[in-house]
């Protein structure tokens, strides 16, 4: 398992290659990447700022991983989160899930992100034409995490 | 009992501070948040019942009904926003 906060960049074909790296036991790589957009909520978005807890942040996506092994049976798992000022089209999030079968790699990805959304703490500063704004939590984000609760 | 509060993003800018020790006589994280929430402007404010913030103890989101210990670690913030 590896969970990262950083700065910088990530690269997911490194990513995904260190996943298999020396293992021939992995039948399934799902990867997700969450992107900075340009706009949001109907107004342009220069920049964003992400600002988290540091210490809180890395034991909170260890425990969203660590759910995640309990409900699939995975073999790897890689998620890393940026913090700090990024432009459009930069990205922000990495999560990758290694497992023997495509349907616990697929699932086990969707809902690490689902819960990384209204778990981990970050937030989001945007900077638009119209000054810096905090974005606000979306119900959308909650209700998607709410789903893997259902039996 | 002592504890060591912080404050994370819109809080932290609206309330104007990161980081405080403070004094606490109370019993749980809602006794806590009616003391902050007594100092008036924006702490009556953007701690009133059903504003929307979150509240870690220790480094865990807990309710509002969790017991503090001496030298715990609190966090007031919003709700979370990345990925």
């Amino acid at each position: 398992m590896k969970i990262l906060v950083q700065s910088e960049a990530f690269d997911l074909g490194a990513e995904v290659d260190a996943l298999r790296q020396g293992r021939t036991d992995v039948g399934a790589i799902a990867s997700f990447v969450g992107l900075a957009r340009d706009m949001n909520e109907g107004s342009g978005v220069q920049a964003m700022t992400l600002e988290h807890y540091p210490g809180m942040t890395e034991k909170a996506l260890a425990a969203l991983v660590a759910e995640a092994c309990g409900r699939w049976t995975l073999l790897d798992v890689t998620v890393i989160h940026r913090v700090g000022r990024l432009l459009p089209g930069d990205p922000i999030v990495l999560v990758a899930v290694a497992s023997q079968h495509r349907g616990e790699a697929f699932a086990a990805c969707e809902f690490i992100m689902d819960y990384l959304k209204t778990q981990a703490p970050f937030w989001k500063k945007e900077e638009t034409p119209q000054g810096e704004r905090w974005v606000e939590a979306r119900a959308s984000d909650d209700a998607a995490a709410a789903r893997w609760d259902q039996p | 009992m002592k504890l060591r509060v912080l404050y994370f993003a819109r809080l932290r800018e609206r309330l104007g501070v990161a980081e405080e020790s403070l004094d606490f006589a109370g019993t749980t994280a809602a006794d806590l948040v009616a003391q902050l929430q007594a100092r008036g402007g924006a702490w009556t404010e953007e701690l009133a019942a059903g504003r929307a913030f979150r509240v870690a103890v220790n480094q865990d989101i807990v309710a509002l009904d969790a017991r503090l210990t001496d030298g715990a670690e609190v966090a007031i913030f919003p709700p979370v926003t990345g990925g």
